[in-house]
């Protein structure tokens, strides 16, 4: 059986499912959530390089190397805010970031 | 390499702003918090220039097509540099304060930067990284007030949905790519051919919700509240502001550009949300007893009437949103101005029944409050009343008169919780707890210069209205 673009759009969606329902169904780690949104990233990279392929266009690859790189700066914020976050709170259990109300 | 050099050009404000940007990181390093008040002054200086710049950089596109500089993109930046420089004068009341970190006003620089960007691009990647520029510094202010638990957890909520909003549009991005064959904006409108094929739906429906997660329109709302209440005021003005300009700028050039072919398909879901916020916007902020989370919902509801210029899909209707745009600005960095100002016995308050006194003690910040929310009620012949005005009127020669009685009746019952603000500072007894402290003088400044332009906005409308025109123009 041939893998066309069609196998890798369903990859690329299961992934990104898989990545949302990480972030939906999981109530205990912050850490939890920001491997689900990599995941996702991930996804998209495997849908822009199986439409960059099947175009025959560079574009789609050189979009994924920026999501790639844009992808570690976001994560590096993102643990930086959770580490102040753990200094106020003292832990990251998702049921307990909740100050606010209303 | 002659054609690289005059493409400078066209990005004179962005490139003040990052160099200077990082002149001012590297001067901070050097003199540390010392030196916060002369640097955020300079900050709102630099925004202040790069406002006056963005006008009168030359238009024209750049960068093999991914960059342009149009009268939409210099009316959006004149707007949101604007804003940054507001928000930044009014951090300048952190200077006694223990917390004043000289990298607030830089962060707000670069996140006017990428909102710029954003406002400018002509390509998917040149709207995912000016995305992605604000949306990184924003993460980063939101959170800069490192020992307080409810700004550290406004950070991390801002970032977690941030993230999820930036790979719902990116997964969005890479559909339109695959089913049109590009990227640049032009390409897309070329691979639509004015017949819209499922995959290229699919790219859409996910782009507009990570664009609404953006401005904040509902269902897609839910970090407002609380990144508005736990982030430091002038930063919340800052989201409230020049973030909202920037999105809402950024929607209109991607539905009207290179969807312009499908605004069939792109207008039901955006009346979808439009209705949704104008609903949400007005009634959930009825229940608030936190100032700043009001202010949340009510942005909300202003998106919402906002976007019902952008249903029009007119010409018209781009320039009632943009005049709308600019006046919420106006009202929303008066309204924070205000809010930065209450305070008692030196501590600041943040709840509504605190306002309680405020003619007593404070008889001009009073008076500034009531234009302030009487413009965002919107009633004539306030600022707010016009760009509600010029948007339902667009929304009825589009055919969508049952839009804008829906945004009417909502209006009205918004206006229920903008009086409740005005009645409590006018007519309720204050508590024992000490009269209300005397404003900064920057404070009373920005608040001041906020109601005088809602009060004589009458006078000068057609002048802003012709300018939003002209802006609106490019999309014709």
């Amino acid at each position: 059986m041939a893998i066309t673009l069609e196998h890798y759009l369903v990859v690329g969606a299961l992934l990104l499912t898989i990545g949302l329902f990480g972030i939906l169904l999981n109530r205990r780690n912050v850490i939890i959530i920001l491997m689900s949104v990599e995941l996702m990233l991930l996804s998209v990279n495997v849908n822009l390089i199986a439409f960059s392929t099947e175009l025959g266009d560079l574009t789609g690859q050189i979009f994924a190397l920026l999501i790639l790189t844009v992808a570690a700066a976001e994560a590096a914020i993102g643990l930086a805010i959770l580490v102040v976050f753990f200094r106020n709170r003292g832990n990251i259990e998702i049921e307990d970031i909740n100050s606010m109300k209303g | 390499m002659n054609s690289d050099f005059s493409d400078i050009a066209v990005i004179l404000p962005e490139l003040l702003l990052s160099v200077m940007g990082m002149v001012l990181l590297i001067w901070g390093a050097f003199r540390g918090n010392r030196d916060f008040h002369v640097i955020t002054l300079t900050a709102a200086a630099l925004m202040a220039a790069a406002a006056v710049l963005a006008i009168l950089t030359p238009t024209g596109g750049g960068f093999n097509n991914l960059f342009v500089n149009d009268a939409f993109a210099q009316f959006a930046k004149f707007v949101i540099f604007g804003a940054g420089s507001v928000c930044a004068l009014m951090a300048v009341t952190f200077s006694a304060d223990t917390f004043r970190r000289f990298e607030m006003p830089v962060l707000m620089m670069y996140a006017a930067t990428g909102l710029s960007i954003m406002v400018s691009s002509q390509d998917l990647m040149t709207v995912y990284l000016g995305i992605e520029l604000s949306s990184l510094s924003a993460y980063v202010l939101a959170a800069m007030r490192r020992d307080n638990l409810r700004a550290s957890e406004a950070g991390l909520k801002y970032f977690i949905l941030g993230a999820l909003s930036s790979v719902i549009l990116l997964y969005g991005m890479s559909m339109v790519y695959g089913y049109t064959g590009g990227t640049s904006f032009d390409a897309i409108a070329a691979g639509i051919g004015g017949d819209a094929s499922f995959g290229l739906i699919i790219g859409l429906v996910f782009l507009i919700a990570g664009l609404a997660f953006k401005i904040s329109a509902a269902p897609f709302h839910m970090w407002t509240p609380d990144v508005y209440q736990g982030a430091p005021t002038p930063i919340t003005a800052f989201l409230a502001t020049a973030s909202k300009m920037g999105a809402f700028a950024l929607v209109i050039r991607v539905m009207l550009e290179p969807f312009a072919d499908i605004t069939a398909e792109w207008r039901q879901i955006i009346i979808l949300l439009a209705i949704v916020s104008m609903i949400w916007g007005s009634l959930a902020a009825i229940w608030q007893t936190n100032i700043k989370r009001m202010m949340a919902y009510s942005s909300i509801g202003h998106m919402g009437f906002a976007l019902v210029g952008v249903a029009a899909g007119s010409e018209a209707g781009v320039a009632g949103c943009l005049v709308y745009l600019a006046t919420y600005v106006v009202m929303n960095l008066g309204a924070f101005a205000l809010i930065l100002s209450m305070k008692r016995g030196g501590q600041p308050v943040e709840t509504i029944a605190d306002l309680a006194g405020l003619s007593r003690d404070r008889l001009p910040m009073a008076l500034a409050l009531l234009v302030v929310f009487f413009s965002m009620a919107g009633i004539p012949p306030l600022a707010g009343f016009f760009g509600k005005f010029l948007v339902f009127t667009a929304a009825i020669e589009a055919g969508f008169w049952w839009l804008a009685v829906i945004g009417l009746v909502t209006s009205v019952l918004s206006a229920f919780y903008y009086i409740r603000v005005i009645k409590v500072a006018f007519f309720d007894e204050p508590g024992e707890d000490g009269g209300f402290d005397a404003s900064d003088i920057s404070l009373r400044t920005v608040y001041g210069a906020s109601a005088v332009f809602l009060l004589i906005f009458i006078a000068f409308v057609g002048y802003v209205i012709d300018w939003a025109g002209a802006s609106a123009g490019v999309f014709a």
